[in-house]
């Protein structure tokens, strides 16, 4: 293979005419380039949203540390171009490129997308597209790059299947490390058997799922029949990865500095992976079992390397609920001790209502600095807290917040679902009762009228490998009524409701999303309708559009049955295969479906960190266990400071 | 309700002002204002520079920032002062901080401001020196463009703003403008231009020297135009553009 050729002298003539140019330019602190005849295997991560949501994505970051370290891969970046570059580079024949290198996409031997969430598979279609890559992967050949999916959404690739050639399920740390070394080989060995061999291998791994060795039948009315696989050596279920010890994985360790402005700009350290805490609605805690947590000198070393590094001015410490690390409160007070004088901000994404407390608030609160506090109650009333086995009472609420309130904040966010299942009107118009409680406590312990008190709320979208797989979704007309009437209610008293901003997102996005979180192969067909009738950016409102979305779906699903309904609002029984029952994320489906039934009987389930197992089947099944601490340790003593030569005045 | 302030002593004082020459080449000219402050904030903090804060809840780092060149044109000579809580040898300060912003973003030159009686950096800033690169532009018809322009006293040209479209005058400011010889023209086949203009507000930029001599002569170079800014600071009677960080 040749050496490809830049295209950024090309690409620089365009780039006074588009929008923010600096997001296409690279050259971030930190970024790496190597050499492309140096290496065998050569890799294009892709993050399928703007520069400015990908760039922060730990998953993209991790990975292009990871096999940029290798002596064997190089690793470079590339993110969804914005229209107006869009439609220049099509004027122009310019490629879809990476911003390291600016190397067009084709020339790379895999390009890994990373799916945080479904709506960014349209851009998947245009970055393919714009790289001159066939957009089935049936008509590629061994020239073309293999398209492999990963992030959270390829725990069920089936709406993009023919799109993709591959997808990987869990973490990717050391799955892309085998799988590079499979490509290596190939390549190595002459590229015998062509794209089907490279792929056949691949699949032969267990580890990464090809879609093209899997067939599906299907029902008359329209569920799915079968999935088999169609080839020797394929495994009928694949399995996800699971990184044991994260202490031996601290990435990123340089993270990317970017000039631009992106979403998320601080020192981001994940203190443990995984969750068990068994929200029923969130797919997350669901897939990433077990946890395994980040010991607190790993985290203390991480910290320190990264801020030398960066010069970011807040530490995130990230998690699916950071305050459930066993020694949060030893991890926060050191940090926050060790960079007092650095006007060094911490910050915790996701603390639970219950987790939070006077320790807590007091750290984050160091340096006059009090970075946004958000609480997720997630549902309106105690009963449907039950269904859904978030398990924080309302006065756990009113204390939290009370203690917020005392601590000097002025404003708190409340986040919640609405759509949830067995949800009524009542559920929802309890938000209006709890916000209104909460302000008049914050008035209470803060002595003062002016505090806030911000309820924002998102369309429930059940997702695969969930107890919730089964659920019927609310349609966006319930939804948006509901919303309604609660708006109504914060409002009926004025002197409490105007301390209350409601944000809400109307209900029809969700729609999309969950067509695309549960469909299966014939989705696909709607993706590409809606991307060549100009589909892009669904994430963004300002781009999405239900309207073409629905049209799209009702020209194109047209037979078997099935519609946008059909994906979407439809209850499945408990012996409906389901298009991801073969993609193996170690819960097992007997247990989902029990803890479904403990859903609708209002029961809950406890969270084994504190309780025994109550066999999920994710360590059994995947041979992994829980990891977490106390350890007892502390930071690593903090090293010396570069010092400038000082002078004497 | 009276004003909540910090707990504890108020920050250490500036001891010493340092003033920066710095450079934004190659593909970092995308850089806009905002992102280059974010950046250089960043790596005063990499650098473990002994920067002064202000005081308050939110302390800021003392840092002030001249007019920056627009996004997309390059700099060889854009300004920053900072105060420092102690003072530290200006060279190796300049030499951290270099390194530790991404290449491409480089401090040419520090200057280590006198205690009292120096005049603020934005007083020396009196016009800007600029080259500006017209690919597919012949140097005869540039020369013909920039004659008709220097003919008139005045010349209204339109800036698209975020608040709509504005309308000032881009001829006044301009102190020079000519068409200097740019290596091989039959290769590059792209004039070049020196133009100086005053320092005004709102300030003339290259773009809008550019619209004029699109307006007059119909100029329209066959890719955007290349602009560097090559100095700004103070002009002398000559129209020679000086450094504004001599004596300072």
């Amino acid at each position: 293979m040749t050496t490809p050729i830049s295209v950024f002298p090309r690409l620089e003539r365009l780039l006074p005419r588009v929008s923010k140019p600096i997001q296409y330019v690279g050259g971030e602190l930190n970024a790496r380039s190597k050499a492309w005849d140096d290496v065998t295997v050569h890799w294009a991560l892709m993050y399928p949203d703007a520069y400015e949501v990908g760039l922060p994505n730990q998953g993209t970051q991790i990975l292009y540390e990871v096999i940029n370290e290798r002596s064997d891969a190089l690793a470079e970046r590339t993110y969804a171009v914005w229209p107006d570059l869009e439609a220049l580079l099509r004027e122009h024949g310019i490629p879809q490129f990476t911003v390291d290198s600016h190397l067009p996409l084709g020339a790379f031997d895999l390009i890994g997308v990373s799916f945080s969430t479904e709506l960014g598979y349209t851009n998947l279609l245009t970055a393919i597209d714009l790289a001159g890559i066939p957009l089935h992967a049936v008509d590629r050949d061994e020239t073309h790059p293999i398209v492999l999916a990963g992030g959270h959404a390829a725990f069920n690739p089936e709406p993009i299947a023919d799109f993709i050639d591959a997808a990987v399920l869990g973490d990717g740390e050391q799955a892309v490390g085998v799988i590079t070394e499979v490509v290596r080989d190939w390549i190595e060995q002459g590229r015998p058997g062509g794209r089907d061999e490279v792929l056949l291998r691949l699949a032969a791994t267990g580890g990464v799922y090809v879609p093209r060795f899997y067939d599906l039948t299907y029902l008359q009315d329209g569920r799915i029949a079968a999935v088999t696989p169609n080839r020797e050596g394929v495994p009928a279920r694949v399995s996800k990865h699971t990184v044991m010890n994260l202490d031996e994985w601290p990435y990123p360790k340089t993270p990317l500095v970017p000039l631009a402005e992106t979403v998320h700009e601080r020192m981001s350290v994940e203190i443990f992976r995984g969750c068990t805490r068994g929200c029923r609605f969130c797919q997350a805690g669901m897939i990433t079992r077990p946890v395994r947590e980040r010991s607190i000198h790993g985290i203390g070393e991480m910290v320190a390397a990264g801020l030398a590094a960066t010069g970011f001015e807040e530490i995130g410490l990230l998690s699916l609920s950071s305050a459930d690390h066993s020694e949060i409160g030893e991890i926060t007070e050191q940090l926050a001790d060790r960079y007092a004088d650095d006007k060094i901000g911490l910050s915790l994404p996701s603390t639970r209502v219950d987790a939070f407390n006077i320790d807590l608030a007091n750290v984050l609160a160091r340096n006059g600095r009090r970075s946004g506090l958000t609480f997720a109650p997630e549902g309106g009333s105690e009963r449907l807290r039950r269904v859904i086995n978030k398990m924080v009472s309302k006065d756990d609420l009113i204390r939290t917040v009370s203690t917020a309130y005392a601590n000097g904040w002025r404003q708190v966010k409340l986040y919640f679902m609405c759509g949830l299942p067995t949800e009524t009107d009542e559920d929802v118009l309890e938000i209006a009762e709890m916000a209104h409680d909460v302000i008049r406590a914050g008035r209470e312990a803060s002595g003062s009228r002016d505090i806030r008190c911000t309820v924002s709320i998102g369309g429930f979208v059940p997702k695969p490998h969930t107890p919730f797989q089964w659920a019927a979704q609310a349609d966006p007309e319930t939804v948006d009524n509901r919303l309604r009437k609660l708006r109504d209610a914060v409002n009926a008293d004025r002197s409490l409701g105007r301390n209350v901003g409601v944000r809400y997102h109307d209900g029809q996005p969700s729609l999309i999303e969950g067509l695309l979180s549960r469909g299966d192969r014939r989705v696909g067909a709607v993706i590409e309708a809606v991307w060549r009738d100009g589909g892009r950016f669904d994430g963004w409102r300002e781009h999405f559009s239900y309207e073409r979305w629905t049209r799209c779906a009702a020209s194109v699903l047209t037979e078997g049955g099935v519609d946008l309904a059909w994906f979407t609002t439809r209850e499945r029984d408990g012996d409906e295969v389901l298009p991801w029952d073969h993609l193996d994320s170690g819960l097992d489906k007997q247990w989902l479906w029990d803890d479904w039934q403990d859903a609708l009987g209002e029961f809950e389930q406890d969270d084994c960190r504190w309780t025994p197992c109550f066999d999920c089947g994710v360590c059994s099944n995947l041979g992994t266990d829980i990891q977490i601490g106390p350890t007892g340790g502390e930071l690593p003593p903090p090293e010396g400071r570069r010092q400038l030569p000082l002078i004497s005045r | 309700m009276a004003k909540r302030q910090p707990e504890g002593p108020p920050p250490p004082p500036v001891v010493q002002k340092v003033r920066l020459r710095y450079a934004k080449r190659g593909r970092l000219r995308f850089t806009s204002h905002r992102d280059f402050a974010r950046a250089f904030e960043r790596a005063l903090r990499r650098a473990d520079v002994p920067m002064a804060y202000s005081a308050g809840f939110t302390p800021h780092p003392k840092i002030s920032y001249i007019g920056a060149a627009p996004t997309g044109v390059a700099s060889e000579a854009e300004f920053v002062e900072i105060g420092l809580a102690t003072a530290v040898e200006v060279e190796a300060l300049r030499v951290a901080i270099d390194e530790a912003l991404p290449p491409g973003i480089d401090i040419v030159e520090a200057v280590e401001v006198a205690a009292t009686g120096a005049r603020s950096l934005a007083d020396r800033i009196q016009a800007s020196h600029w080259s500006i690169e017209l690919p597919g532009v012949a140097a005869p018809a540039a020369e013909q463009a920039v004659a008709a322009f220097l003919a008139v006293d005045e010349f209204p040209v339109q800036r698209l703003t975020k608040d709509g479209h504005r309308q000032l005058d881009a001829r006044a400011p301009v102190v020079s403008l000519c068409v200097v010889p740019g290596g091989d023209a039959a290769v590059t086949s792209s004039a070049i231009l020196d133009l100086v203009v005053r320092q005004v507000t709102p300030a003339v930029r290259p773009d809008d020297v550019l619209s004029a001599l699109r307006e007059v002569a119909g100029l329209a170079p066959s890719a955007p135009p290349l602009a560097v800014r090559r100095a700004q600071g103070p002009i002398d009677a000559n129209g020679t553009v000086g450094d504004p960080l001599a004596d300072s």
